[in-house]
């Protein structure tokens, strides 16, 4: 292998600064004891105790993570039970379901929000009232989750092997246990990306949650961005860093897992 | 290693555990009201009332200061479902679609215009706010709300330059001062469309309000000389832009000047003599509300003199609630900056809704401003279009001449 060159290193810690310097700043400003992000005036945990006094947030904060959790949940069964579907289509039918899959993705996102509510506030129209609110919300979020699982699982149902689960049939496996015993085990880690995918993205969204959140249920990006009006509170930096410090940490705790769990398989092998 | 990370876990939670126990309940939610027993009418009926609001536009209970919405819930058994928003614009689009259900909204003065023009609020029963007594005299039958039937003002304020004395030595007296030379890269504009005209025009010394197709083409050709001088075009980042030094002049609110002064003494605030905008934010019942009468309740509750004053305390700009404005510290009621002088107000013109026509035509005009008199082609999108289309066509041409190709070998 040939040596690494100092300019490709740097090149390495540059794209990284220009990733991570805004998170840091962010983060040492949540201590800051100043409001404003121009002065530093001394360390202070004092937006941390006023972000947990601060219901508005708290609450949309929680809003969000139901919403975000109900969403990729079911977006996650959804989205396996149509890749399998999918996988299973002759050519030209699949081409014609994946185009539609990528619909909701290519579109604007402005553009699926506003339909949406369209489609809500006309479905109002025939199936009575309702208000715009958690299940519009959850069901939007639904919609424009289901892709990303869907193009998580495909790859890995073609990559598995058809004849495993065959074989399972044959050695006496039920359909139903071959597929939670052959199948899901093998595309698991392609759900689990479009698991987490999906939650991500749920979490993440404004536009399509500005349009069918309704009066009652507001979600963390919308709160946010009411907020640019006046100016933005430290509060918010000392959520974003309460957020990055936990996704960093699951994050750790996944990829340890992950290579222990390789370190043994390996060992296996070695040993088998 | 796993064992560390739990460890870590732990650790992580108790502190997070410990800095939110430790901190002392600080929200008050005990406020003195003119007449406890209007409030108990809908005490124990399970009414939710959906108001909605600008974003950090009400006290809420941090540094000591009232809690109003859990006041308010403690004393009336109503809950509150708070929510936000951030731009006229979008208060009015969501109201529109039809998606939602308000009890409460707090649109600014041409946005109440437009909204009665529209026929989009419920008259209010004054009779149910007998707080509204407390609102000043000079506050009632403003010019957004001609018969006051529509609206309670909540809040008001004024535009002026804020600028660094560091930078700026001259005295401030005029708009001219964004357009001096001097000051080229240090000035900020606003990027609303309605708040920079309203300076450009009032600097021409036409009116805020002008229909006029002619006056306002001057004032957009006067921002587009301004256009070289100008740093950036903002809102908020005004605030950390002043306060880091990083430019020397710039228009904003009045409220907001205070905050940012309060910080970085060497920011001041002025009031140019053409006149400027006077601004009101005031509470309406949108058409289409459920609960009707608890929303009178509430708006009743946010003209209680203790309540309005931890209000303006929190919010900083100016209240038209004269009981509040008693119940301010000396220091608040006493700027000038927050309460202008008298021949300052008399100048100050409010915004009123424009037509159709000359929304579309500000709009235009400041796309122009923006943009740099790069017009707009109109066939460039169609051209845009069919340009995608060929280009897609034409890579799935290529990749089967390719794919047969390969098939050939």
């Amino acid at each position: 292998m040939r040596k690494e060159r100092w300019y490709s290193k740097l090149y390495v810690w540059v794209v990284m600064l220009f990733l991570y310097a805004p998170i840091f700043v962010l983060i040492a400003y949540s201590f800051n004891a100043n409001k404003s992000r121009g002065k530093w005036t001394g360390f202070t945990l004092n937006w941390y105790n006023e972000l947990f006094h601060n219901e508005l947030i708290i609450q949309s904060l929680i809003n969000t993570l139901i919403v975000a959790l109900f969403a990729s949940v079911i977006a996650t069964v959804l989205g396996t039970a149509a890749a399998l579907g999918i996988n299973g289509m002759k050519k030209r039918s699949r081409a014609l379901v994946m185009n539609l899959t990528y619909m909701p993705i290519i579109n604007p996102e402005i553009v699926t929000g506003v339909s949406l509510m369209l489609l809500f506030v006309s479905a109002r129209a025939i199936l009575g009232e309702f208000e715009l609110g958690f299940v519009t919300l959850l069901l939007a979020h639904i919609s424009f989750c289901t892709p990303y699982v869907i193009l998580n699982v495909l790859p890995k149902l073609r990559q598995m092997d058809r004849f495993t689960y065959e074989a399972a049939l044959d050695l006496g496996c039920s359909p139903r246990m071959a597929f939670f015993k052959v199948v899901i085990p093998e595309i698991m880690p392609g759900i689990t990306a479009g698991f987490l995918m999906a939650l991500t993205y749920s979490v993440d969204d404004f536009i399509i949650s500005y349009f069918n959140s309704g009066s009652s249920f507001q979600t963390l990006p919308i709160t946010i961005y009411s907020m640019t009006r006046k100016r933005l509170s430290p509060e918010i930096n000392a959520l974003s860093t309460i957020i990055f410090a936990v996704i960093l940490l699951i994050l750790l705790l996944v990829n340890i897992n992950g290579s222990r769990k390789e370190r043994a398989a390996t060992k296996r092998r070695v040993e088998g | 290693m796993k064992k560390r990370l739990k460890r870590l876990l732990a650790c992580t939670l108790a502190l997070a555990l410990t800095v939110i126990c430790a901190s002392p309940a600080m929200a008050t939610t005990e406020v003195e009201v003119t007449d406890p027993d209007y409030y108990t009418k809908f005490q124990g009926q399970n009414i939710t009332l959906n108001v909605y609001n600008w974003g950090e536009y009400i006290s809420d209970g941090s540094d000591d200061s009232l809690d109003v919405n859990k006041a308010f819930e403690e004393l009336t058994g109503i809950k509150v479902n708070y929510t936000t928003f951030d731009t006229n614009e979008s208060l009015y689009a969501k109201l529109r679609s039809g998606g939602a259900s308000y009890d409460i909204i707090i649109p600014s003065d041409y946005m109440v215009s437009k909204m009665i023009q529209e026929d989009m609020l419920e008259k209010l029963d004054f009779s149910q706010i007998p707080n509204f007594q407390y609102i000043d005299e000079s506050y009632v039958n403003p010019d957004y709300d001609p018969t006051n039937e529509y609206s309670v003002p909540y809040t008001w304020g004024t535009v002026g330059i804020i600028y660094n004395t560091n930078l700026v030595t001259e005295p401030v007296t005029s708009w001219d001062i964004l357009w001096d030379e001097d000051y080229a890269g240090d000035i900020l504009m606003f990027s609303n469309s309605r708040d920079a005209f309203g300076i450009a025009l009032k600097k021409l010394g036409y009116s805020m309000n002008t229909e006029d197709p002619d006056e306002l083409q001057e004032a957009a050709d006067l921002l587009k000389e301004q256009k070289p001088l100008v740093q950036a075009y903002v809102m908020d980042q005004i605030f950390d832009k002043m306060q880091g030094g990083e430019a020397a002049l710039a228009p904003y609110y009045a409220g907001d000047a205070l905050t940012m002064i309060a910080d970085s003494p060497e920011l001041a605030f002025a009031v140019p003599e053409e006149g400027t905008n006077i601004f009101f934010d005031a509470i309406c019942i949108p058409k289409g509300a459920k609960n009707v009468e608890a929303a009178h309740m509430y708006i009743n509750f946010l003209c209680e003199p203790e309540v309005a004053a931890a209000n303006i305390e929190y919010i900083c700009y100016s209240t038209p609630n004269s009981a509040a404005y008693e119940l301010l510290d000396e220091e608040t009621a006493n700027s000038p900056i927050s309460y202008p002088p008298q021949e300052i107000l008399d100048k100050a013109e409010a915004f009123v809704n424009l037509s159709e026509d000359t929304n579309l035509l500000l709009e235009s005009l400041w796309t122009e401003v923006l943009t740099d008199d790069q017009s707009y082609n109109t066939w460039a999108m169609p051209l845009f279009l069919a340009a995608g289309i060929l280009f897609s066509i034409g890579v799935n041409v290529a990749r089967r001449i390719r794919k047969k190709k390969e098939q050939m070998y």
